[in-house]
């Protein structure tokens, strides 16, 4: 890529979503203000020098392109339709008090907050299914292109783009708002959701090579930094940040060659301790709010595993302590599975079997057989244990954990 | 904007496994749901139907028409009532929707209206 290519690429991700959310207000328009700001950035390719605000450039020039779009529209309906239409198209909300006065520019990224806001909100709306709230705030808030998303997801770019289009014209003709609604906090759920799957999309796709997939990790961080700016008094998006960082620590930890390499088996040398001290900031800031909620549970789990230098100082009680709270708190089986490791590495196997034997609806997770497995295998009883991983090799559908359950079973058939 | 508000449930009056004081308790609620909204200014017509045995369908096959006993669909939950309702957006309508005493008993759907036929016309 050249270096203007390089530099409106990355103004698209880090700016095109406040971009987006400023037009979008403005104009009323969620379509237009895409369009327009695609027009801005394929005008921004042509660039000789880059300008000394180009963030300001960009806003002038999709604001113009968005006016020019609704001047064709109506001038084509000039055309077409009837006077009365015509008024209507003229005088109608899209120019509605924003035809003369001259916008403000946008150089300082609070000026936007809670347009920026309202765009997040919107693109995870629950009216929204989950596919089209991901691929929309990866879209629109994210700054991604079409052909990027389907990548990271494994699609086409048809499906991806129709899946797109459908999720706007639902916007549009069932009238969803552009508003901060008054439960917030329930929205704002939904979009940590949101961030927290483009996140383990990424995270768990990776495979030691950084692929489109891999990217998402970045992208879902970027965006949650960018919510925590825009809602700095919300302890769970502290707590979704910080989980996200101290997991991206350890990410390139946790493959070596293409294997994937179990947590307590991991070079802890190779963890970035600039990224798991940033987390530890993210983390204390936001347990001080006494706003508990699971994203600051697992946060502090991730926390009390990061800070272990060795695999044999990980405070494996306090951990177990944090999975109980958080299995109280959101009644997960996954949760329940991670409490029973936990109380088995801090009470031995046969309390963690205990506690297994309670887990249900698991039956199909391959991790609940490899956990059993595991737990059995330390309790001694090989017998039991080799089913259990037999079952878990069958359930695993990554290929590295695949060679990884190959493994484990031969060493006990040896 | 115009909505309408698609109240699904199950038919338990009609099979008479509710008892009169339920009845009337469905009916009281039904009561002040309406008169909410009409004091909200946003109720633009309510009807609540009768159970779907009193359904006739109505159906064109082959050039010729097949008049049928009972509804469409036959699901456990059926069409019980509409409200057709003015809401500014999605949310607002929603907002009224969590609020159908039917709510307790099965889906709710939220649709917005299309065109609608007043004063004549064929109008948005």
């Amino acid at each position: 890529m050249t270096d203007v290519a390089t530099t409106v690429s990355r103004l698209a991700k880090e700016e095109g979503g406040r971009l987006v959310a400023l037009l979008a207000h403005r104009f009323g328009d969620l379509d237009l203000a895409d369009d327009s700001v695609q027009d801005a950035l394929v005008e921004a390719l042509g660039w000789s020098v880059i300008p000394d605000q180009p963030v300001a450039w960009l806003h002038t020039v999709a604001r113009n392109r968005a006016v020019d779009r609704i001047r064709r529209t109506a001038a084509r309906s000039r055309r077409e339709t009837d006077a009365a239409r015509q008024q209507a198209v003229l005088d109608g909300p899209v120019l509605n008090g924003s035809g003369e006065e001259e916008p403000r520019m946008i150089v300082e990224h609070s000026d936007v907050g809670d347009e920026h806001l309202r765009l997040v909100l919107l693109c995870c709306h629950p009216a929204l299914d989950r596919d089209a709230q991901v691929a929309l705030t990866l879209r629109l808030v994210g700054g991604l292109s079409t052909a990027e998303i389907a990548a990271a997801f494994l699609t086409s770019e048809a499906t991806l783009a129709q899946r797109i289009v459908r999720a706007k014209r639902k916007i549009r003709d069932a009238r969803i708002p552009l508003t901060i609604p008054a439960q917030l906090a329930e929205r704002v759920d939904a979009v940590l959701r949101v961030l927290y799957l483009i996140f383990n999309e990424g995270y768990l796709s990776r495979g030691g090579a950084d692929g489109p997939r891999g990217e998402l990790v970045e992208d879902a961080i970027r965006l949650t930094i960018q919510l925590r700016e825009l809602l700095p008094h919300d302890a769970e998006v502290g707590g979704l940040l910080a989980l996200e960082l101290y997991t991206r620590a350890r990410a390139d930890s946790r493959f070596e060659g293409g294997e994937l390499v179990l947590l307590e088996e991991q070079d802890r040398t190779r963890w970035d301790l600039e990224l798991i001290e940033q987390a530890n900031g993210v983390l204390a800031e936001a347990m001080t709010r006494g706003q508990p909620g699971p994203f600051q549970l697992q946060a502090v789990i991730a926390q009390l595993h990061a800070n272990a230098r060795t695999a044999a100082d990980t405070d494996w009680p306090a951990i177990a302590s944090a999975y109980g709270v958080l299995e109280a708190m959101t009644g997960s089986p996954v949760v329940a599975l991670n409490r029973a490791v936990a109380v088995g590495m801090a009470d031995g196997p046969r309390a963690g079997l205990v506690l297994l034997d309670a887990v249900t609806g698991l039956e199909r997770y391959h991790l609940y057989w490899a956990v059993r497995g595991e737990l059995l295998l330390r309790a001694g009883d090989r017998d039991a244990a080799l089913p259990a991983l037999l079952q878990a090799r069958e359930l695993a559908e990554n290929p590295a954990e695949q060679r990884h359950l190959d493994k484990r079973i031969a060493r006990i058939r040896s | 904007m115009r909505y309408t508000i698609l109240l699904h449930y199950p038919e338990l009056m009609a099979q008479g496994e509710l008892d009169q004081a339920a009845i009337e308790r469905g009916q009281a609620a039904f009561n002040r749901y309406a008169s909410d909204l009409d004091a909200a200014g946003v109720l633009l017509s309510a009807e609540v139907l009768q159970p779907s045995t009193a359904t006739t369908t109505v159906r064109a096959v082959d050039g010729d028409f097949r008049i049928q006993d009972g509804p469409f669909a036959d699901t456990k939950e059926k069409l019980g009532g509409i409200f057709v309702i003015e809401a500014s957006d999605l949310d607002a309508a929603l907002g009224w929707a969590k609020q159908a005493p039917s709510v307790e008993w099965g889906p709710v759907e939220v649709r917005p209206s299309g065109i609608h036929f007043e004063n004549g016309a064929w109008t948005t």
